[in-house]
């Protein structure tokens, strides 16, 4: 075990002692002086015209400041940030996003009005008595009904309910290659939609500072400059210099708070117009309808065969859900980042993957944990495990058959990305020692004995993360840039502050980007301070997403770093007489090679600010830096996850006997800090798996609507998950850092890995998410009276 | 939450006389108080049975026990008493809800209440529990009447529950895994009138008593006696969380589990 504070080390988490004592400060503990509050007044119905607002009871009662409604916030619409072409090259149909619903509403949970009063119980007293009459519409809520003929319509400009018609891979050789197939896979499924239930609900307050004419929104974003860019340039038209977002602690986001949300609009603007505070915190109901969803994909795959087992191509088609309205990523989930991952960890050479977004009266759909990726992983996966069950191989043998081998790298897949390294074989081989493969049918007979069905499943993962090139992103209709900056400021005393454009909300940044500029400059923990999450602060920022903190903002902070190097170097050379290329940093000193002249970090930080004996006339005072990092590719953390199940045939239930990760994320900063986000992971892709799943009724009513319903996994539905870092690992190589991030590998790895061992338990072909104990009785039962023929 | 008036009665009388119209007895709240959160209840009036003393205690008597309808389940969970006279009770409370609920819930708000996913129910019908009020004492085969329905009247407070002691029961539970109430709940009691299996949880109109079982197990109280009765899925709930099939055929499960576990 290394030791210190470096790249490597395990260090506690050093955020954790104010989250675990109550000294956090989220967004709800911020309380601004004359704060008013604010009720979003929501939707009842799925779909319906807005027939009156009747404001005459509401207006008068105890504590109303204002009352807003769609009629008196004409502002810009929340904007889609990737625009997607169809098939025929005409662009996708973006219809407009309203902060308050105008003139109909489209989701059970749109915001018909805000009202706002001196206390909480006041603006909901006031909007209970608003009286809307709306005229009820028919909805469309699941994919499969929305896109039948005569359907009902949520936008009228989106026939048939389709928002794009889009392709990827080539249509004719994939066609080509099932010509010659020996055998064909097939495989019908659905990725279950999911509600993402952070810790910390949304929460957002607006303020407004009249001697100024500066706006502050305090939310709970995981990319603060984002919403800032968003907010200020397309719906609220204020300039980003009278614009400043705070995104203090944040309590999980799983990619929740990635998007701009209306609430974040409505206050800041009303802040504006009634001259005062005014804060919005979501009840955990509220959440439920109104934070964008994930997931939520019906899908057909085929994937064809020669004799031996080999790909040679895979077809897929895939309706996947929007919601009502394009949320801020929403259009790039289902195509950008899931079909260009189709290709897994496979050598298939032929791919066409067709995807038709759908729009449907429930709430937004976007990325969440994994974003696409899962989708994909899951579809491969399962369908690989169909497909061994064809050729009648192990389902290990099959993969290693059809696995990209280390020298191919770089890797072209034909699905757009280029893969710059891997050794899927080395993850594979851990995990199947991790968990015994070997002996698993005696453990088999063993569960057997004891009247159990125990069950072995496999998923080997890959995923695109270090979210993204700008350049290629941009090619393909991202609006966006996609690099990271960071700042770093080293104070007189040599204590440095790191302003990243990265921001944590769970990860654990101030400890990991720590232990980087530890690493660089040699300092101890204590000196040094890292700043997110406040637009007034850092420079600029794409934020946290797609697991790409380390590896884009980690990037960014490492060029920035060296910038500071270099610039001591010069300092240091000055002070000992010496040749700038004689100087050497390490440990945190400068020396001349060949002498015992040193300088310390500390000293040529303080000469830096106090430039007595200083080269004047060929370098500035001072000793701050700052980097932008537009990453080269996307990076590609893989791994195999094994899990092993037993089965309880006379109800269905299940246990995860064992569940094992082998995990290659290239170089690791923090084996503590990576270790426990796949964890995190994989709770809630056996979530996904096992327990989740969000259910509208078919007038749209949200049927999950509270955890009396919405199964969120708790500790004791886990076992103890064993993660262990490949033997063998590949680190990035195009980022400073070799580092692939780690944020959604486990709930990117894990669902296939349980479903093929509950497949395997109970004989099944295919079950969809999550396997309830009730789908799983009725597979065994299926499966005995199979046996018994 | 609504506003509303909260009066801390010092007695059931006081209570009696103070729960009339709109108001709204409260004992451990454990329902009450989120119903009342959500806005989904608001009563003019909150009756706190808390600081009744008499209200709270066991009793050993006659072989079985007496419970005040203000002792906790984590109180019942917990009773040498209750361990001693009726082992599946004292499970049955420590299996309820987890440790916050059990320390505030009460015995008598949740066989008032009579939520059909509740457990105490299940107990009190199999083994044949008088409901002890301020007014009279009811057979709980008379008491709960339907979903969220009881014999109780206006103005009319459980004090206690009395459960004579069987040979032996046991109760089976198979949770909702979201909300973790009963899906299905069967408790077994072999008496000395006889056996009695009561469902929670599963039934349309809350709790019921499966006397198909009951007559097949007073012939011998073993779980294969059970074998081949089929449970009618009429009349069950079928939801998002599991249809009336699977309830009907976990019924026969779960009384199975009950029958050999029965201590």
């Amino acid at each position: 075990m290394p030791e210190g504070t470096g790249i490597g080390v395990s260090v506690k988490r050093r955020e954790d002692a104010r989250f675990l004592m109550g000294d956090g400060t989220y967004t709800d503990d911020i309380n601004r002086h004359g704060q008013t509050h604010a009720i979003m007044v929501r939707s009842p119905h799925a779909h319906a015209k807005i027939k009156k607002i009747d404001q005459s009871k509401a207006k008068g009662m105890p504590g109303v400041v204002a009352i807003f409604t769609g009629e008196d916030m004409k502002v810009g619409g929340l904007p889609c940030g990737w625009l997607i072409k169809n098939q025929d090259g005409s662009n996708m149909v973006e219809p407009p996003h309203p902060v308050i619903a105008q003139e109909f509403v489209r989701h059970v949970g749109d915001i018909v009005a805000v009202v706002i009063a001196g206390t909480k119980e006041q603006a909901r007293e006031a909007a209970e008595a608003l009286n809307i009459d709306y005229g009820v519409m028919p909805a469309a809520v699941s994919l499969k009904e929305a896109v039948k003929p005569g359907s009902p319509q949520v936008w009228e400009q989106a026939k048939g309910n389709i928002c794009y018609d889009w392709g990827l891979g080539d249509k004719a050789a994939t066609d080509a290659a099932f010509a010659k197939a020996h055998k064909v896979a097939k495989i019908d499924l659905v990725n279950n939609r999911l509600i993402p239930n952070a810790m910390e609900p949304r929460a957002a307050i607006g303020d407004f500072d009249r001697a100024t004419g500066d706006y502050t929104l305090y939310t709970t974003s995981q990319n603060p400059h984002v919403i800032r860019l968003l907010m200020g340039a397309f719906v609220l038209s204020i300039p980003e210099s009278k614009l400043r977002i705070v995104a203090p602690d944040v309590g999980g986001g799983f990619g929740s708070k990635i998007f701009h949300y209306a609430e974040e609009a409505i206050v800041t603007w009303a802040a504006g117009q009634l001259k005062k505070p005014i804060k919005w915190t979501a009840d955990r109901s509220e959440s439920f309808m109104s934070d964008a969803h994930g997931r939520d994909h019906v899908s057909h795959a085929e994937l064809a065969m020669d004799k031996d087992g080999k790909f040679l191509g895979l077809r897929v088609e895939t309706l996947a859900n929007m919601g009502a309205y394009l949320s801020t990523f929403s259009t790039c989930v289902p195509t950008y980042l899931y079909a260009t991952l189709l290709a897994g960890v496979y050598t298939t050479p032929a791919i066409f993957c067709n995807v038709k977004a759908v729009f449907t009266n429930t709430v937004p759909v976007d990325a969440y944990r994994g974003a696409g990726r899962p989708e994909a992983t899951f579809l491969i996966e399962r369908l690989v495990d169909i497909a061994a069950r064809e050729m009648k191989m192990d389902p290990a043998e099959i993969r290693r058959k059809n696995f990209i081998q280390p020298s191919q790298f770089p890797y072209q897949t034909p699905v757009a990305l280029q893969y710059d390294t891997g050794n899927y074989d080395a993850t594979l081989d851990m995990a199947m020692k991790m968990i015994d493969y070997k002996g698993f049918p005696a453990r088999k007979a063993a569960a057997a004995a004891k009247g159990k069905l125990r069950g072995i499943g496999m998923s080997c993962y890959i995923e695109a993360c270090g979210i993204a090139p700008s350049a290629v992103v941009g090619s393909l209709g991202a609006r966006a840039g996609l690099y990271e900056c960071a700042n770093v400021r080293v104070h007189p005393t040599g204590s440095v502050s790191v302003f990243t454009g990265s921001h944590q909300h769970g990860q654990g940044h101030e400890t990991t980007f720590a232990q980087v500029v530890s690493e660089r400059l040699g300092l101890p923990l204590e000196q040094i301070d890292i700043v997110h999450g406040d637009t007034a602060k850092v420079p600029f920022g794409m934020g946290t997403y797609g697991s790409r903190s380390i590896a884009v903002g980690g990037a960014a902070l490492m060029k920035a770093l060296d910038k500071i190097i270099t610039k001591g170097k010069k300092i240091a050379a000055h002070l000992m007489e010496a040749s700038e290329k004689d100087v050497e940093f390490k440990d945190g000193k400068f020396t001349v090679a060949g002498t015992d002249k040193a300088k310390t970090f500390g000293e040529v930080a303080l000469t830096a600010y106090v430039p007595h004996n200083y080269p004047i006339t060929e370098l500035e005072p001072g000793l701050e830096e700052q980097a932008f990092y537009d990453p080269l590719n996307f990076t590609y953390p893989s791994g195999c996850y094994i899990a092993e199940v037993e089965i309880d045939k006379e109800t269905g239930t299940i246990e995860i006997a064992r569940f094992v990760a082998s995990d290659d994320f290239g170089k690791i900063i923090n084996p503590m800090i990576v270790e426990g986000q796949v964890h995190g992971g994989i709770a809630q892709g056996v979530g996904q798996a096992l327990l989740e799943t969000c259910v509208y009724g078919k007038d749209g009513q949200l049927l999950t609507g509270s955890y009396n319903d919405y199964c969120m996994p708790r500790a004791d539905d886990f076992p103890n998950f064993e993660v262990q870092h490949s033997d063998k690992p590949t680190p990035c190589t195009h980022n400073p850092l070799g580092v692939k991030g780690c944020g959604e590998a486990g709930a990117i790895g894990s669902p296939p890995a349980i479903m093929n061992a509950i497949c395997d338990a109970v004989g099944a072909v295919h079950m969809d998410m999550p396997a309830t104990n009730e789908k799983i009785w009725r597979a065994a039962n299926a499966h005995m009276a199979r046996a018994a023929e | 939450m609504y506003n509303f008036e909260y009066q801390k009665a010092g007695s059931v009388a006081d209570a009696a006389k103070a729960a009339t119209g709109e108001a709204k007895i409260v004992a451990g709240g454990m329902t009450l108080i989120p119903t009342l959160k959500l806005r989904l209840a608001s009563p003019s009036k909150l009756v706190d049975l808390g600081g009744i003393k008499d209200l709270v205690g066991i009793k050993a008597e006659g072989g079985g026990v007496t419970i005040g309808a203000m002792t906790t389940h984590a109180a019942v969970a917990n009773s040498a008493d209750v361990k001693k006279a009726i082992p599946a009770l004292a499970d049955l409370a420590e299996g309820i809800g987890d440790p916050a609920v059990r320390n505030r819930g009460t015995i008598g708000g949740s066989v008032a209440n009579n939520d059909p996913a509740a457990d105490y129910p299940a107990a009190c019908v199999a083994l044949g529990a008088t409901i002890v009020t301020n007014k009279r004492k009811v057979a709980a085969d008379d008491f709960f009447k339907g979903l969220f329905e009881t014999a109780l009247e206006e103005g009319e407070i459980v004090t206690a529950i009395s459960f004579p002691a069987p040979e032996k029961a046991a109760y089976q539970k198979f949770r909702n895994p979201a909300s973790r109430y009963a899906l299905v709940g069967v408790f077994v009691a072999k008496t000395k009138a006889g056996v009695r299996v009561a469902v929670t949880g599963a039934g349309e109109g809350g709790v019921f008593r499966k006397k198909s079982f009951e007559a097949a197990l007073d012939k011998s109280f073993a779980a294969a006696s059970l074998d081949g009765i089929k449970v009618d899925a009429k009349g069950l709930n079928s939801d998002i969380h599991a249809s009336a099939d699977y309830r009907a055929h976990i019924i026969s499960v779960m009384a199975k589990r009950a029958v050999a576990a029965a201590k």
